[in-house]
């Protein structure tokens, strides 16, 4: 495989390389060292259309680690705000000579579009409601250094999943690696063709926290995406905390030991209370240090061998 | 996508130069030339380069521990990501690297790997030894050299020097790895040689 654009792609042998890699890549964060040779000579740009400050910088310091050349190219400022197309500036970077290309874009499937243009590696940041899969691979590789294999176990995803690329992305990555995922948001926020696909997918779905969260061994909570929305999602914030939020009273309901996730950017008081994000079952921060070692392992993979026919 | 992490030998055919007992009299002998060297087992780390040097490595730090009654520290160096070879070849998963928590600044290193070939392995050794930190000494010890250098790079400690024609190959099978122990020569094709 040549490109990483949606877990759809990945075998679960190919998932179990990334993690194993990794994990490798993990140890590498706590040397004084922090510096790989593997991708001397090769130029990964990173071209995000939309707002990222994780991502992007996870990226960065990733591509930095293993010794690649990084550059980054935001879509403000960029000649794009010019009315220059897509695929002219991907075109014109990768004549600079770029062997990666990360690129996250408000819209869905982008990555893929762009990856039928250029010669260079193409990796998915984002590509609007549809899918992030380097968010979905390093929440699972969060819960299994927390929970060991996934198989049979039961994690809860809630929150707005009609804007959410990450419970797309998710939801494949743990089904593959066998765990029982259930689903969870107001009726407003449930995607659309939900029930069909869920058949097909094997998860469940559910309008109800309070039920599901006692069975689960882990929580991925999504955040509230109200820059993708024009209102009328939900009446109030308030309403929303009340009704899908991870408050305190919710928090004490939850197994000990089962990890809460949250891709961030967090509104705390909104979809997660400070208590809930700052519990100490709380992953948040281990999910960010494990995207800089996941994002190494995919950038290894795809960048450092030799050329692979597509 | 990822090559898979291939360490199995070719089951080849071939001639046994070392069989299970000759391993372990060259492994016992370098366990006592380390030591010489070193005058005594303090300050040494053993690092044994995957595969098969990391249970080299832990055989020679038993043996140093059944003659001194101490416990050498021991580790593992993965060097896939050091290779100069990486480019032309499909990807490889690296293996496990171990250092031991005392670290390795200061320390005599003793590098173990099963064959001394082209010395390019050892070459991404010492690159990736500079990035751990910075050991007072640095050696090599492995149970083959088979000659056939193409840096300039030597062993310390050599367990059988094994002239060979570089179209041959040879196969070092462990207890820990492979269910036996023997090093075997075979021509390009996994014949007798």
């Amino acid at each position: 495989m040549k490109h990483l654009l949606s877990i759809d792609d990945l075998s679960v042998d190919d998932i179990r390389t990334l993690f194993t890699t990794a994990a490798e890549m993990h140890d590498v964060q706590r040397r004084q060292v922090k510096k790989l040779p593997a991708l001397r000579g090769r130029t990964v740009i990173n071209m995000f259309f939309e707002d990222s400050t994780r991502t992007r910088s996870s990226f960065e310091i990733a591509g930095k680690w293993l010794s690649a050349d990084v550059i980054n190219v935001s879509g403000k400022g960029s000649s794009t705000s010019k009315g220059e197309s897509l695929r002219d500036t991907v075109l014109t970077v990768c004549a600079m000579g770029v062997d990666g290309l990360v690129i996250r874009h408000g819209a869905s499937g982008a990555a893929r579009q762009v990856s039928e243009w250029v010669d260079a590696v193409v990796i998915n940041a984002g590509d609007g409601t549809h899918e992030h899969p380097t968010q979905a691979l390093l929440d699972a590789y969060t819960l299994e250094r927390r929970l060991g294999s996934l198989e049979g176990r039961h994690v809860a995803i809630i929150g707005d999943l009609t804007h959410s690329r990450v419970f797309r992305s998710n939801v494949q990555c743990l089904t593959k690696l066998g765990a029982q995922v259930t689903v969870v948001a107001p009726p407003t926020l449930m995607p659309s063709g939900v029930d069909s696909w869920s058949k097909d997918a094997g998860f469940e779905t559910s309008y109800d926290v309070d039920s599901v969260l006692p069975q689960a061994d882990a929580v991925m909570m999504l955040r509230v995406q109200r820059e993708r929305m024009s209102g009328g999602y939900f009446p109030s914030a308030r309403e929303y905390t009340v009704g899908y939020g991870l408050t305190r009273e919710r928090l004490a309901r939850l197994k000990p030991d089962a990890p809460i996730c949250h891709p961030g950017p967090m509104n705390r008081g909104l979809e997660i209370a400070a208590d809930a994000a700052d519990a100490a079952q709380s992953v948040v921060l281990d999910q960010v240090s494990a995207g800089v070692a996941i994002r190494m392992s995919v950038l290894y993979h795809l960048l450092a061998g030799e050329e692979t026919t597509a | 996508m990822p090559a898979q992490t291939g360490a199995q030998t070719d089951p080849v055919q071939g001639r046994v130069v070392l069989d299970a007992r000759d391993i372990s009299r060259a492994l016992s002998r370098i366990s006592h030339e380390i030591l010489e060297r070193n005058k005594g087992p303090e300050d040494l780390v053993l690092l044994g380069l995957p595969t098969r040097g990391v249970p080299l490595a832990r055989r020679i730090a038993e043996k140093i521990a059944a003659v001194e009654g101490i416990e050498v520290a021991v580790g593992a160096l993965d060097v896939t990501m050091y290779r100069d070879d990486l480019r032309a070849n499909p990807t490889r998963s690296p293996h496990k690297t171990d250092i031991p928590p005392a670290g390795i600044d200061g320390k005599t290193v003793v590098l173990v790997d099963d064959v001394l070939f082209s010395g390019r392995t050892i070459r991404a050794a010492l690159d990736a030894l500079g990035d751990l930190g910075r050991p007072a000494t640095v050696r090599l010890a492995v149970l083959v050299d088979r000659g056939h250098r193409e840096l300039p790079i030597r062993a310390d400690h050599v367990g059988k020097n094994l002239p060979s024609a570089r179209s041959e190959r040879v196969g070092v099978r462990l207890a820990e790895i492979d269910g036996r122990d023997e090093v075997v020569i075979s021509d390009a094709n996994g014949g007798v040689a």
